[in-house]
Formats: C-alpha cells, sequence, structure tokens
C-alpha cells in the first residue's frame, strides 16, 4: 500500500538517513516528538479534545475521569460516543457497543502501519505502545513520516509522535473542561462541529480507491435511514451494509477490468 | 483526589465501556495483522467498512448532536459540513480550509439568526 501513495507535498526538517543524529533511540524519540509541530492535524486534533473536554464538563463528568479517556481510548469518535451515550443514560453494555463498533475502523489501521516499523528482529511486544497510539492522525504521519526515518528506529520515533500528540490532548481536554462552564452557547457549539468536520475531511483526503470513496458516501447517507429503526446498532448495521455494497462495487469494476 | 477522578466506579465503567471495548481492535490488529496481506481482498472489505462506519459516526454526531451543537438548527448543522466539504475541494483537499470554512459558516448563520 505505501507504494500507492503518493509523496507528501510537505518536506519534514528530519535528519538524512544516514545522519549519526539516528543513532541514539532516545534522539529518534525526541525527533519523533516534536514532529508533531509539523502537522496541521495536531490544530486539529487540540481543537477536537477542546470539543471533548467541553462535553465532558457539560455531561458532568470529572475532570480525572476524561483525561483517563484521552490516555486510555485515544480515538476521538469513541470518546465522543462513549461520554453521550452514558451521558444520556445509556447502561455501560449500550455504550461498550457503540465504542467498540466506532473502533472496529482501527484493525485496518493497526494492520497496515506496523510494517512500516517491523525488522526481522522486532517482536510483538515492542509494538505494544506503538500499536495503542494508532488512531486517525498518527496513522496519517506514519505514512508521512516514517519513509524519512531509518526501519531500526522507528518505533523510538513513532514512541515520540505518539507521547508528544498524547500530551497535546490531554492539555487541550483540560482546558476545553475548564473553558466549558464559561463558553458561550455558540462557541461550545462550534467545537463540537470540528469533530464531525475533521474526521469527515481527514477521511475523505484518505480516500485511495473507489470503495473508499463509495463507502464514506453511503455510510454517511445511509445511517440516517438506519437510525429510523432504533436497533441499539445502528451504526453496525448501516456501516457494513454500505461497506459491504463499495465493496461489491470494487470487486465488479476489478472484474470487468480483467 | 476523589474529587479529581469521582467514583470508582466511573473509573470502572470508563475501562469497562470505554477502554477495553476499543483496544480490542488494535489488538486484534497486532496479533492477526501479521498474516494479513497488506493488499489482500479482505483487507480492502475491512477497510471499506471501517470507512462506513465512521462515516456512520459522522453522520451520527450530525443528526443527533450531543451537547451545545443540539442548539443549532439541522439545517445549519448540515449546510455548515457542505460549506466545510465545499471549501475542502475548492482548495485542493486541505483539511484546514475546509475545517475553517464550515466552522465559519456555522458561526454566521447563527449570528444572522440571532
Amino acid at each position: 500500500m505505501p507504494r500507492r501513495l503518493k509523496p507528501h507535498p510537505v518536506t519534514v526538517a528530519l535528519p538524512a538517513l544516514d545522519s549519526p543524529h539516528w543513532q541514539s533511540p532516545l534522539r529518534a524519540f525526541a525527533l519523533g516528538m516534536s514532529s508533531v509541530a509539523s502537522t496541521v492535524l495536531t490544530l486539529v486534533l487540540f481543537a477536537t479534545y477542546l470539543g471533548i473536554g467541553a462535553l465532558a464538563h457539560d455531561s458532568q463528568f470529572s475532570l480525572g475521569w476524561v483525561l483517563g479517556s484521552t490516555l486510555l481510548v485515544w480515538a476521538g469518535p469513541a470518546q465522543i460516543i462513549l461520554i453521550s451515550t452514558l451521558g444520556s443514560g445509556a447502561t455501560a453494555v449500550q455504550a461498550a457497543i457503540a465504542v467498540t463498533v466506532s473502533a472496529i475502523r482501527l484493525f485496518p489501521m493497526v494492520v497496515s502501519v506496523l510494517p512500516l516499523m517491523r525488522t526481522p528482529k522486532t517482536r510483538r511486544r515492542h509494538l505494544l505502545l506503538a500499536t495503542h497510539f494508532i488512531a486517525v492522525t498518527l496513522w496519517v504521519e506514519c505514512y508521512r513520516l516514517l519513509p524519512q526515518v531509518p526501519r531500526e528506529r522507528r518505533i523510538a520515533f513513532t514512541h515520540g509522535l505518539g507521547c508528544g500528540l498524547v500530551t497535546v490532548c490531554m492539555v487541550a481536554t483540560t482546558l476545553g473542561y475548564g473553558l466549558a462552564a464559561n463558553l458561550p452557547p455558540l462557541f461550545a457549539a462550534a467545537i463540537l462541529l470540528l469533530t464531525p468536520l475533521a474526521f469527515l475531511l481527514s477521511t475523505a483526503r484518505n480516500c485511495r480507491q473507489i470503495s473508499d470513496v463509495l463507502a464514506l458516501a453511503l455510510g454517511l447517507a445511509l445511517f440516517p435511514l438506519v437510525s429510523m429503526l432504533h436497533t441499539g446498532v445502528d451504526i453496525l448495521i448501516s456501516g457494513i451494509t454500505a461497506g459491504t455494497i463499495a465493496y461489491g462495487v470494487h470487486w465488479w469494476r476489478e472484474r470487468a477490468r480483467a | 483526589m476523589s474529587e479529581f477522578f469521582g467514583s470508582p466506579h466511573a473509573l470502572l465503567v470508563l475501562v469497562l465501556a470505554g477502554f477495553l471495548p476499543n483496544e480490542v481492535w488494535r489488538m486484534a490488529g497486532l496479533w492477526f495483522g501479521a498474516g494479513v496481506d497488506e493488499g489482500s481482498e479482505i483487507l480492502v472489505w475491512v477497510r471499506a467498512v471501517a470507512t462506513a462506519i465512521l462515516a456512520g459516526v459522522i453522520a451520527q454526531i450530525l443528526v443527533q448532536p450531543p451537547g451545545a451543537l443540539a442548539g443549532v438548527p439541522d439545517w445549519l448543522r448540515y449546510g455548515a459540513v457542505a460549506a466545510g466539504f465545499a471549501a475542502f475541494m475548492l482548495t485542493r483537499r486541505s483539511i484546514f480550509a475546509g475545517v475553517v470554512g464550515g466552522e465559519i459558516a456555522l458561526v454566521a448563520g447563527k449570528w444572522w439568526l440571532g
């Protein structure tokens, strides 16, 4: 898959692959951490977590609880779903189902990113923390940055990138939580709109094949219809249906071409 | 400290309903991913389903808005996202321009409504 990706137009000031800077894993970690400043996605993530902090405050969760969710869950949509379902009085089981459905998308992300970090000597446990950090932002940034990092330093670099992003988001969560009480309703609404906007656009940007574009469009269109059924697993039903139709079109086109 | 973290019950719910159901998919990718060929057909399907599920999450926030977003009329929420998407397409897929465009449409629309 990386072969099909076009090189990103923005070049980052990372040392050359054969530079002595890469000899120390600690230095690679620091370079990963400072790469957080090189992407506009950090800004989008910051704003998203302002919104999550504000939402948690309005839904009467404690600051420690929402910070714990940022650290442990580390996935914007899952956190919003968790807070809004629990906040609206749903049971923990209903919330867990909604969260796990939204998290299925992490599986293909992990599967496609980890080969970029593996070396013949890499054990599974070495990848444990890097795997936890994988969410849409890190996934996009790994494709952009890892080709500029020597393979044996990529895990350390990803750890730095992940720690940097988590730190930024912990600060944003705290700020959003503190601001929520004093925020005019219009600003609170604007911050909450950031999440669907940012996720829609970053997903649209990552569409590589006709099946991705169709899955996005059909998924958006089908959910409002399926949600009228009030099944409790509406997102799962609309997602699997739309995704399978999109895959079917891809399969049919490939066959027609062959 | 108890005020910072809230009740132990709430933290247990965070782990059982938030952390574990989310993390299980990352760990599944780590455990079973090595055997999956990156270009395989099954992965094209999984990615299409994952994208459609994320689209559903986006649609859910817009159709059943949380918190203060519920105070914005339906047509304005949809219109603001459409405006953001238009700005994104017009700027050769700049996420930043799209986000700013959508936010301006929301704030302007709400301000105009009074």
